[in-house]
Order: C-alpha cells, then sequence, then structure tokens
C-alpha cells in the first residue's frame, strides 16, 4: 500500500493572511498538520470525547494492535445507553455499558461513569466541564456534535472509522467544507426559543439545505442568545444537513467558560486568543441566507423529517401518504387540535439548565393531562434543577422526574414511546422508529412541550407564558 | 480493506426520499457485535412490516434511492448493514455528509446522479432488479440498459479503487504530526485540560 499522493503543502498560519477569512477559514488554519495535492487536510484534533457507541472504534484500534495516542486529550461518558430510572439493567445495555468502563480503563481515558457526579450526554457535559473550549477541534462519533460550534468550535461528527482513526493519532483527514452564513435579524418574540429559530430554518431550507456547508450563525437574535440556546442552534445543524455549525465567541461565552473544571486558569490570555477567532468582516461566505427572527412561531414538526416543520398556528399540509398514515394524520387538520399521549423533554438539543427554566415556567401550578418523562442533560443540571425546585414543578404537574442520559431521543436505554403513541419531545429526530417502533414523534421546544404536557394535545405556549416570563 | 473497480450484479430502486440511518438500522441492534453480521438489520423495521418489500425478494448488490440517503445520526453501523446485505453501491442524487465519509472507508460507493437520472431509473426498475454494471475508474455505470455518468468525489474514488486505509497512511505523516502538537500547545497552551 503506498500513499497516494506525497507532496505537502506549506500550509499558512494565523498572522500571515491579507485575505479577510470567515471563522471556519481561522478554525481550519489552526488545525491543519498538512494538506494534500487531492485537497484533504489532516487536522489536529483538541478534543476526542467517546461513549458507549464508540466500541467499534476502540475494537478496530485492538484489532491493530494500536495505542490511544493521546489519553489525556480523550475523555469518555456513558450517554447514551445510560439507565434513567430505577431498576434492573437489560443486559445489552449492561454489556455496553461495561464496554465502554473496560475500554477507558485500559486505555488510561478519564471516563464521567454513571456514578460520576459530571456524567451526563457528552453534548451537555463537554460544555459544562470546560472540556469545549472556542478554537478547539472537537470530534464525537455522534452526529451532534456540532453543538461544541456554538462556543467558537470546530465540531463535527464521525463514524467509527474516524473514531478508531483519531484514537491512533490524533488528527483526522477532512475536506474543507464550503461556508455558509445563517443570519438572524431582529428579536425572538416571548415564548419563542433557539429550538424554533432552528425547526424554522430546516423547514425553509431543507434537511439537505446545508449539506457539504458549515454553517456559522450570526445576526441581533444569534447574540442575543444564551449559551444554552446557541448550543441547541448548533445542535440541530446537521438536521439540516450541515456537519458543523458554529457561533463566533464573545463575552457571553468567554462568562460561561469560566471556572468550569477543565477550562484554562490563565483566562486572560486565552481570551485574547478566542476574540480573535470571528469572521472578518470583510469575510465572504459561498452562501448567505438571512431570516427574521420576530417572524418566527413557536414551531412544531407534524412529519417525520425535521424539516417538516410548521408554526403551531399551520395546518397538516399536503403530504406523502406514507408519512401522513405513520404519524396517524390527515391532511388540514389544524396542528393545535393533534392530542398528544405523552411528552418527553430532555436531549442533548433542550436538555439543560435554561431548557428546564422554561418548561418549569409553563407547568408551575398546573398538571398535566397526559404522562411525561424529564430527563436532565446530565448530573450537574439535575442537582441544579432540584436546587431551584424545578425538579418539584415537574412532579407536581404529574412528570416522571429522571436521571441523566440521552434517554428517549434514541431509546436505547429502553426509554421508548410504544408504537402508535404520539409524543410531544424537546429531541432532535423525528425519524420513523427513533423513539420506538411505530412512535409518532412530534419535535418543539421543551416550552412547547410543557405545553403539550398542560393541554393534552399540541398548543401554543404563548398565552400559558402570559405573565410568567 | 480490499479495493475494487468493477462491479457486476444487479440492481433495485428503493423509491424513498431521506432514508435515514435510524431507518436503515434502528438503534436496537446496535450493541451487537458486528462478527455476526448486520445485514439481517438493514432497513429492518421497514422490510417487517412489508414481506414483499424490494429487500425482500432481491439481494442486490447495487441499490438506487431519492435525495439525502443516509441522513441523521453518524452511525457506521448503517453502512455496516448495507455491507454485510451485499450491497456495494447505492446510487442517489445526495447523500447525508457523515455516511459518505463512512461508506468510502467501508468500501461502499456513493454515487451521484442527477435527480432526473434518478428518476427514470426508478421508473425504469419499478419492483424488480436488473442487470447492474459499475466501473469506479471510468465513474460510468450501466444499470437497467441505461449507461450513465457518475459522480463521485475524486479522493474518494482513488480510496475506493486502492482500498485506501487511512491509518496507514496517515503513519508516514507521524514526525509533522508530532512536530504541529508541539507548536499548537506551546503557542496555545489553553488548549490542553487543565488538570489539577
Amino acid at each position: 500500500m503506498s500513499a497516494p499522493l506525497t507532496t505537502v503543502h506549506d500550509v499558512p498560519r494565523i498572522g500571515l493572511h491579507d485575505v479577510p477569512r470567515t471563522m471556519l477559514d481561522k478554525l481550519w488554519d489552526a488545525h491543519e498538520v498538512l494538506r494534500r495535492d487531492d485537497g484533504t487536510s489532516l487536522l489536529w484534533v483538541d478534543r476526542h470525547l467517546v461513549h458507549e457507541g464508540s466500541h467499534h472504534g476502540f475494537a478496530k484500534l485492538q484489532a491493530r494492535g494500536m495505542q490511544v495516542a493521546e489519553p489525556s486529550l480523550t475523555f469518555g461518558v456513558v450517554d447514551h445507553y445510560a439507565p434513567t430510572r430505577a431498576g434492573e439493567m437489560a443486559r445489552d445495555v449492561r454489556h455496553m455499558i461495561d464496554t465502554l468502563v473496560r475500554n477507558a480503563a485500559a486505555t488510561g481515558i478519564r471516563l464521567f461513569d454513571l456514578r460520576d457526579p459530571g456524567q451526563g450526554i457528552v453534548h451537555v457535559i463537554g460544555p459544562e466541564q470546560g472540556l469545549t473550549l472556542p478554537g478547539l477541534l472537537i470530534n464525537c462519533g455522534d452526529s451532534h456534535t456540532s453543538t461544541h460550534g456554538a462556543f467558537g468550535a470546530l465540531a463535527f461528527g464521525v463514524g467509527a472509522t474516524e473514531v478508531a482513526h483519531i484514537l491512533a493519532t490524533q488528527t483526522v483527514w477532512q475536506k474543507r467544507p464550503k461556508t455558509m452564513r445563517i443570519v438572524f435579524d431582529g428579536a425572538l418574540s416571548p415564548g419563542v426559543t433557539a429550538k424554533d429559530m432552528a425547526l424554522h430554518w430546516i423547514s425553509r431550507l431543507g434537511t439537505g439545505g446545508a449539506q457539504g456547508f458549515a454553517v456559522e450563525y450570526a445576526g441581533p437574535a444569534v447574540d442575543a442568545l444564551s449559551m444554552e440556546g446557541r448550543m441547541t442552534l448548533c445542535n440541530l445543524s446537521i438536521e439540516g444537513g450541515a456537519r458543523l455549525g458554529m457561533v463566533a465567541p464573545d463575552e457571553v461565552t468567554f462568562a460561561y467558560v469560566k471556572g468550569r473544571p477543565f477550562a484554562p486558569r490563565d483566562f486572560a490570555v486565552a481570551c485574547a486568543d478566542w476574540r480573535a477567532l470571528g469572521s472578518d468582516a470583510e469575510a465572504v461566505f459561498d452562501r448567505e441566507v438571512t431570516f427574521n427572527a420576530a417572524q418566527i412561531a413557536p414551531t412544531v414538526t407534524w412529519g417525520t423529517s425535521p424539516e417538516e416543520a410548521l408554526p403551531i398556528t399551520g395546518v397538516v399540509p399536503e403530504a406523502a401518504q406514507s408519512t401522513l398514515e405513520y404519524m396517524g394524520l390527515d391532511a388540514g387538520m389544524p396542528l393545535e387540535t393533534v392530542k398528544v399521549d405523552q411528552v418527553f423533554i430532555g436531549s442533548c438539543t433542550n436538555g439543560r439548565i435554561e431548557d428546564l427554566r422554561m418548561a418549569a415556567a409553563v407547568l408551575r401550578g398546573r398538571k398535566a393531562r397526559v404522562p411525561g418523562l424529564v430527563s436532565p442533560g446530565s448530573a450537574i443540571v439535575k442537582k441544579q434543577a432540584e436546587d431551584e425546585g424545578l425538579a418539584q414543578v415537574f412532579v407536581d404537574a404529574g412528570l416522571e422526574w429522571a436521571d441523566a442520559g440521552c434517554s428517549m431521543c434514541v431509546g436505547m436505554n429502553g426509554d421508548l414511546v410504544e408504537a402508535g403513541k404520539r409524543c410531544a419531545s424537546s429531541t432532535n429526530r423525528n425519524f420513523k422508529g427513533r423513539q420506538g417502533r411505530g412512535a409518532r414523534t412530534h419535535l418543539m421546544s421543551p416550552a412547547m412541550v410543557a405545553a403539550a404536557a398542560v393541554e393534552g394535545r399540541l398548543a401554543d405556549v404563548r398565552p400559558l407564558l402570559e405573565g410568567r416570563l | 480493506m480490499s479495493g475494487w473497480s468493477q462491479i457486476k450484479g444487479r440492481a433495485v430502486a428503493l423509491d424513498a426520499r431521506n432514508v435515514d440511518t435510524d431507518q436503515l438500522i434502528p438503534a436496537r441492534f446496535m450493541s451487537q457485535p458486528r462478527d455476526q453480521g448486520y445485514g439481517g438489520f438493514l432497513l429492518h423495521d421497514v422490510r417487517s412490516d412489508d414481506a414483499g418489500h424490494v429487500l425482500n425478494r432481491y439481494a442486490p448488490q447495487v441499490l438506487i434511492t431519492r435525495e439525502n440517503f443516509g441522513s441523521g445520526s453518524s452511525r457506521e453501523a448503517a453502512v455496516y448493514a448495507l455491507v454485510d446485505f451485499g450491497i456495494k453501491a447505492v446510487f442517489a442524487p445526495s447523500f447525508g455528509d457523515i455516511f459518505s465519509s463512512n461508506a468510502v472507508n467501508n468500501g461502499l460507493l456513493p454515487a451521484r446522479l442527477t435527480e432526473a437520472e434518478i428518476d427514470a431509473l426508478i421508473d425504469t426498475l419499478g419492483g424488480d432488479d436488473a442487470a447492474a454494471f459499475v466501473d469506479l475508474e471510468k465513474g460510468e455505470a450501466e444499470i437497467a440498459g441505461t449507461k450513465l455518468r457518475f459522480s463521485i468525489d475524486p479522493v474518494w474514488q482513488q480510496k475506493l479503487i486502492n482500498g485506501w486505509d487511512d491509518i496507514d497512511m496517515t503513519a508516514q505523516y507521524a514526525a509533522q504530526i508530532t512536530e504541529f502538537r508541539g507548536k499548537r500547545l506551546a503557542a496555545h497552551p489553553w488548549a490542553m485540560p487543565t488538570t489539577d
């Protein structure tokens, strides 16, 4: 076997540029070890996050008799199969968790296991622990790795073969994607959130709308988002086809990062570097799209693809018969008349403290008409929600308060929606069978899930929030 | 992984858009070890709900399908399911980005045709199978008697033909990686996680 093209381009470094650069350019240049003649770059990986699903990657490494190149830059967490409720663990769940524990111990990786106070969903705990920082390249064998781009990081999901490559070399081969800027002008209305912004752009551009692009989110409505909101927005990039989503770091970012366990102690020096990361004013994007945030309404999905989303005031549109049949809907039905059987609040998309606060603001002093599960994004979020009295609000409303994990977003741990049941869910995918075989998923913000719980149907959260925000 | 340059086999049409990786392999099968084969998991729920499904009637090497094939979850198991079922090439107008990389890393060709070409092929094939010939080096195929030129990233084309393995390829750059690491961490000490 021989390599394809051995000439390596001189890679220009920061400081030598006259041409205005996008944030993607800056991040890419800062991580490019070399570039082959065919245009493929070898990129340095600053953080590699692994979970139970990374077992194929570890197996590939072991089959070659190789070691983990940089255990101190690799972090593991139990999330996909993490049990969220008391009871006996299923055998395959136990096996998946044990395999990760064994792999982490054998390779010297810091693992956030089920007993760790820092355990939680990988895309929640990375930022929470200060492992996620502006300017880093972050990989994980999970498509929602784009979440970490909210900090101004180059963060993207990879498959098992790439996981093995990163474990072995701490680098990844990639072609530079095209650049796309999605601008949100104006300001969001009360009760409208980052989740609605994401579902809105995906419904307009389609699930393949950003394929081949790295998306940078910008504009006043993005600047106004908390880090939690920016993470939600970047998290859903992949549902619009983009492997990467990012937001330029600013004071909101720095305030979030400061003092976190793994964050730099020499913070001023780091911030000075990070302030230079944003796209230059004159930088040109391959594609640019603008939305008016003020025109975005609380949005829900009605179909089996994230692009099949509409304002809650809408009606079920004409669509493929197979989709309507799967979802148990008829064209022309007002979305607000669609009854739900259960609700779920949680996931890497919307399992953070701000999400729980919004849902609790709707539920406080009210009862849910349908059963539901609330799974915080991490053990730390769980503790905080309990300290703030949010957990009690959920319990008083009749919902089940559970432990942290991917839970009912993907159902690997057994938290499933039964066939034919309809779930209002704060998660990221309404694919057929995603929450369980035959399950009918409607994606929406945590506040909208809370509204659905209170009304027992898809409902507009805005009237329920009056006087509560 | 061994490379390949031609396929002679059979093709079928999967007439669906946005076939995501959750459909290609439902999550509950992903805890299974690979050595038992993932072919039985391919489109498991779709196939078990539809006895007449085209993949219950044929064992093709080539799949013709609609846009955004393999979107969603990064699970490489979706590619394992296709490969273990015997599929060597998928033709579609577009693919999920992570799926495409995973496919090429496992010898599976994600080849792009225009929507019009796909429409015509799906029309011709209907629910039946037909002869298929794929020439990866030339970027040409003949499916159900129709001659076609397909698009594939030239880097991926070479990788598939030669069966290149990235870990082997990267080994020759070990010195450059070490040098880069040293420079990066010296210039940006904050990039190293703080440990007390």
